[in-house]
């Protein structure tokens, strides 16, 4: 019987982190994830939970610390932010080479600079990557619903890769919104121990991880992690399968949203969905055929799904939330567009970067959006293929 | 089954390589030739040698064999060429050369 609370998208990852009991948590605050650890001290404390709850001095360290926990046998985790994310970047490679199903949470906050402590995607794009599973949620049950499914996606035993659950920063972090959590005990359940079969305490079976990989042997361990990640695709949707069956919430790689027969497209991440969604409903309303596409995981890439989901579509607007300076676009167009390559009949596309470092979206904009991919339609003209939206510009018509 | 380290080579495909490279047994580096990366090579001689045995701890490669209190010649296949003996021996017993 799941029961209903109200709860923000940081204490719904506590608690199920609680539920979940891992063996080591090694932790170093960093805004907007510092409520994170913050709760889960308190479940330690109340001793409602019996992990080591380790505090370092670096998220470098708490990556680190985890690595040597996971090696060693142990459930390990961590959460972090923008620049924490990026001091963990080194070891990051070392978790997923090592193919330590560490998982950790991201409250996703823009990188410096300016500084700035808001929401995008840059700390976790950075990651791309890393070699982490990339699990993206819109609200606060999708966060909770997400991380009760990640540490099963990590350890299947031909996946053997760490995951990232990522959360909005504020927006999802730090809202209140009802929510359903499932009963301790289910959780428990579903969950279950973590058996590997190999680790460093083991005694009768002495282990070395992470060796030396010379370059007779790099290449192998390059395409065995990327079969690995092949591999999560299937894993994350089997999990979701049973998560569905027990729980009753179904997931995907991707949420297509009134897709059936839309000619007009947005393909975006997390929070913004809800806006877009709503947008997407009063043009129904009007007869514009629009839907969304909102990209649940980005680690493994569901390339080949999102190009069947886009083939019918006649334009296609990909909404960045994250700059990547290529000039070209953002990594989510990169992605996208890449995926819909070998289309023989392909939607026009455009990439619009929006709402760096926690600048509104609204459905105005979204309505914007459609617009423009209706005058692409229309008129055949694709226009500026890149560009940015939300910004206060001397320019009037690139809104 | 885990595979030992004696069945991983360089012709292995990547199918049959251990997740992670994980090593399932202690004493492997035994069975990788490091001293293939030297570019100076320690040589002995026998005759300065008075077998005070300060070359020993030295050797970062546990790469000069000692047994019943005696040195004997140098364990080429691990030995990498480091030249420490050659700095440390008091007897000049030790000579290191580029290896042509």
């Amino acid at each position: 019987m799941s029961i209903r609370d109200r709860l923000s998208g940081n204490e719904a990852i506590a608690t199920a982190m609680r539920q979940i009991n891992p063996d080591v948590f090694a932790m170093f605050p960093i805004t907007p994830s510092t409520e994170i650890p913050q709760y889960f001290a308190q479940y330690v404390a109340d001793g409602k939970v019996d992990t080591e709850f380790i505090c370092v001095e670096s998220e470098h360290s708490s990556m680190s610390a985890c690595i040597g926990a996971e090696a060693a046998g142990c459930r390990a985790i961590t959460a972090t932010s923008s620049a924490g994310l990026s001091f963990m970047n080194e070891v990051l490679y070392v978790a997923a080479s090592a193919r330590l199903p560490i998982v950790l949470a991201v409250a996703c906050r823009a990188l410096t600079g300016p500084i700035n402590i808001n929401h995008d995607y840059s700390d976790s794009m950075a990651e791309r990557d890393s070699g982490f599973i990339q699990i993206y949620a819109e609200n606060n049950q999708e966060a909770y619903d997400n991380y009760l499914m990640a540490h099963r996606i990590g350890e299947t035993p031909d996946v053997r890769l760490p995951v990232m659950i990522c959360e909005d920063g504020f927006i999802t972090s730090h809202a209140l919104e009802n929510i359903e959590l499932e009963e301790d005990e289910a959780v428990k359940a579903f969950v279950g121990e973590y058996h590997p079969e190999n680790y460093l305490l083991k005694h009768e079976n002495p282990l070395a991880v992470g060796p030396y990989g010379t370059s007779p042997y790099y290449m192998e361990a390059r395409v065995a992690q990327a079969e690995a990640m092949k591999n999560a695709k299937r894993a994350i949707l089997d999990v979701a399968a049973d998560f569905e069956k027990t729980f009753g919430r179904k997931y995907g790689l991707f949420e297509a949203y009134r897709m059936e027969d839309a000619e007009l497209a947005i393909v975006l991440m997390g929070s913004s969905a809800g806006t877009a969604k709503a947008a997407v409903d009063e043009l129904r309303e009007s007869g514009v055929k629009a839907g969304l596409i909102k990209i649940r995981v980005f680690r493994p890439f569901p390339g080949e799904e999102l190009a069947e989901a886009l083939k019918d579509c006649k334009a296609v607007a990909v909404l960045d939330k994250s700059e990547g300076f290529s000039a070209c676009g953002g990594p989510l167009f990169a992605e996208t567009a890449s995926a819909c390559i070998n289309l023989t009949q392909r939607p026009k596309m455009v990439d619009i970067v929006y709402g760096l470092g926690g600048r509104d979206f609204t459905v105005a904009q979204a309505k914007r959006v459609f617009a423009r991919l209706e005058k692409i339609v229309s008129t055949g003209e694709v226009g500026p293929i890149y560009s940015h939206m939300g910004q206060r510009d001397l320019r009037e018509d690139v809104q | 089954m885990n595979k030992k380290a004696s069945e991983i080579n360089e012709s292995l495909p990547w199918q049959e390589l251990t997740p992670g490279c994980e090593i399932y047994e202690g004493g492997s580096s035994r069975l990788t030739m490091t001293g293939e990366w030297r570019s100076k090579i320690p040589t002995w001689d026998t005759s300065k040698c008075k077998q005070c045995l300060l070359c020993t701890p030295f050797c970062p490669d546990s790469s000069i064999p000692v047994s019943g209190g005696k040195r004997s010649d140098f364990d080429y296949d691990h030995c990498k060429g480091c030249g420490i003996c050659y700095k440390v021996c008091p007897f000049g017993a030790i000579d290191w050369k580029e290896v042509h």
